[in-house]
């Protein structure tokens, strides 16, 4: 259909303007592999891994730092589309008869570009330091972490394009950061949380991503987490695109 | 029916507690294959207007027909059929000039073999062939701004929208925009353009509308304009002691005398002979004994025709 078409249009279109800055690709892929460094002789003191090996400790911990990437670098997509918006590029792309979707989900898969080839390097250096590979798993963990990239992004955009400037989206993605890690169960376990932190925890998608992720890893694809996890992230991306392709039109009018 | 017919078109904006109407009630025509110019001071309306026609805003109320659809109920009709040049242009810096003029091409549907054919057509007919794949962020503004014009014309529109075209550009840029536009009108393309500079509505449209305070207040082409005045104009720039005298009423009884503009120290009265009128104007005034700093003598202009129909000179609301 047309949408598609205009999606990968755009999306190709993008990604080659971005290719000739080779530098925040190259940053970005630095990210996990100091991660996986430095978060494994940490882990490894935690109580609850203490009595585990190092290379267990990877092989608990790497599901949650493949989800943990994804709000890092999706956040803050939306900050790129503020100068966008700014220089009147937007208010160009909106007069050809192209669709709103199109325009915003093919800039959209051009940031997941990165997440995605984070994803995989993550896990070969994960499998160096001693991860246990389960392909199909962790195969559908990249796509759920590229659906969970896409709702991060997709809401970055609707912020950027509602505040229309960068230091407020800069100021609201650092804002939920931590709360949304923090309360995902990926750097302490939920069951070690007060109560009012497992409640908060039933709205957060990263909780749910988590435990997914988490039996993913380990192989069991049929598992109810792992339906539960596609589901509530491949609503809210929806839910999200949604509203960054209302604010698009919102943003010039 | 023209090729742009608006009825009562309104706009406002909220900013705060303030509330702008930036249009209030547009009702323009535009005819097929002219060059037709919106002029007006910065803040008039023209931008608002353009963004209502080219569909990227709606209207509070009244309607717009462009090339035959209505912008309200047949948005994606009009945008294929018009091309628009934003004041900023909006190409993106990052990219080449090659890939913003291909992914525009791409975007109103042109297949990648003829999008590479048009691009190439494009960039000769815009002498850019040197500069095609060098990022935009190294482009000077008049490079820029061609750049921004085969970007619009990309599908061969029948209708172009052009707003500010030539702002900022130094005056040979200027005047190469202006025989690009030449050009397209040549080809038969309809230009709507939007400026508040005076000898480019005066030079390059067939037909001007004048916009102020989100109304259109007076349409015609250059030459009928000025005839409207009827007259010569002369200008005077008064001393001190202007406020002494009702100065309307010393020409009232003079027959010569058309009409008379005043705006603080500024005296314009509009004759039938500037020659003969001169010297009695100067008797008459120095006979009360008003100061008087200079005077001119001039066949009319654009801004005495917004002068006239606003009480406000275009040339002072720009500097």
């Amino acid at each position: 259909m047309k949408v598609l078409r205009e999606t990968w249009i755009v999306f190709i279109h993008s990604l080659r303007v971005a290719l000739r800055n080779p530098m925040t690709i190259i940053v970005g892929l630095l990210q996990p592999i100091t991660w996986l460094l430095l978060f494994a002789p940490l882990l490894k003191n935690l109580p609850s891994t203490a009595a585990f090996s190092s290379a267990e400790a990877i092989n608990i911990f790497t599901p949650g730092m493949l989800v943990m990437l994804a709000p890092i670098t999706a956040l803050f997509s939306g900050i790129g589309l503020v100068v966008e918006l700014r220089g009147g590029v937007l208010e160009r792309l909106r007069v050809t008869p192209s669709s709103r979707l199109a325009i915003v989900l093919g800039k959209a898969l051009r940031d997941l570009v990165v997440l995605f080839l984070q994803g995989i390097l993550l896990i070969l250096v994960a499998w160096i330091m001693g991860l246990r590979l389960h392909f199909v798993g962790m195969a559908i963990g990249i796509v759920l972490m590229l659906i969970v990239g896409l709702l991060m992004v997709a809401a970055s955009y609707a912020t950027a394009l509602t505040v229309q400037n960068e230091n407020v989206v800069a100021a609201i993605s650092n804002t939920l950061l931590l709360p949304l890690l923090l309360l995902s169960g990926l750097i302490l376990p939920l069951e070690l949380a007060p109560r009012w932190m497992q409640v908060a925890a039933t709205v957060n998608p990263l909780a749910y991503t988590v435990e997914a992720m988490r039996k993913l890893f380990v192989g069991q694809i049929t598992n109810d987490a792992v339906l539960q996890g596609f589901l509530v992230t491949t609503i809210l991306a929806g839910l999200a695109l949604f509203w960054a392709t209302r604010s698009f039109r919102r943003a010039l009018a | 029916m023209g090729i742009i017919e608006t009825n009562g078109l309104k706009k406002q904006f909220t900013a705060g507690k303030d509330v702008v109407e930036a249009l209030s009630g547009v009702d323009l025509s535009v005819s097929e294959g002219q060059i037709f110019g919106l002029l007006g001071p910065n803040g008039a309306g023209k931008t608002t207007l353009l963004r209502i026609l080219t569909t990227v805003m709606k209207p509070d109320a009244g309607d717009a027909t462009v090339v035959g659809h209505n912008v309200s109920t047949a948005p994606s009709a009009v945008r294929s059929a018009i091309g628009y040049v934003s004041q900023q242009g909006g190409a993106e810096v990052a990219a080449t000039g090659r890939e913003n003029l291909m992914l525009q091409a791409r975007l109103y549907g042109l297949e990648p073999r003829t999008a590479k054919k048009r691009v190439n057509e494009l960039l000769a007919t815009f002498e850019m062939e040197s500069i095609a794949d060098r990022v935009v962020q190294t482009y000077s503004g008049g490079q820029q701004r061609r750049l921004d014009l085969a970007m619009g014309i990309v599908h061969r529109p029948t209708l172009l929208f052009l707003d500010e075209p030539t702002v900022g550009l130094d005056p040979q840029s200027r005047a190469r925009v202006w025989d690009e536009v030449r050009m397209l009108h040549r080809n038969g393309t309809t230009v709507m353009l939007t400026t508040h500079y005076l000898d480019e509505a005066d030079v390059l449209c067939d037909c001007i509308a004048i916009i102020d305070y989100g109304q259109i207040v007076a349409q015609d082409t250059p030459v009928g304009l000025k005839r409207k005045i009827a007259g010569d104009v002369v200008r005077l720039e008064l001393g001190m002691n202007h406020h002494a005298y009702n100065i309307q009423d010393l020409f009232h009884s003079q027959l010569f005398v058309r009409e008379i503009k005043q705006e603080q120290e500024t005296l314009q009265l509009i004759v039938e002979e500037g020659e003969v009128a001169l010297p009695i104007i100067l008797r008459t005034l120095n006979e009360n004994g008003l100061d008087i700093r200079t005077i001119t003598l001039d066949r009319p202009s654009l801004d005495d025709v917004f002068l006239m129909q606003t009480g406000r000179s275009l040339r002072e609301e720009i500097s």
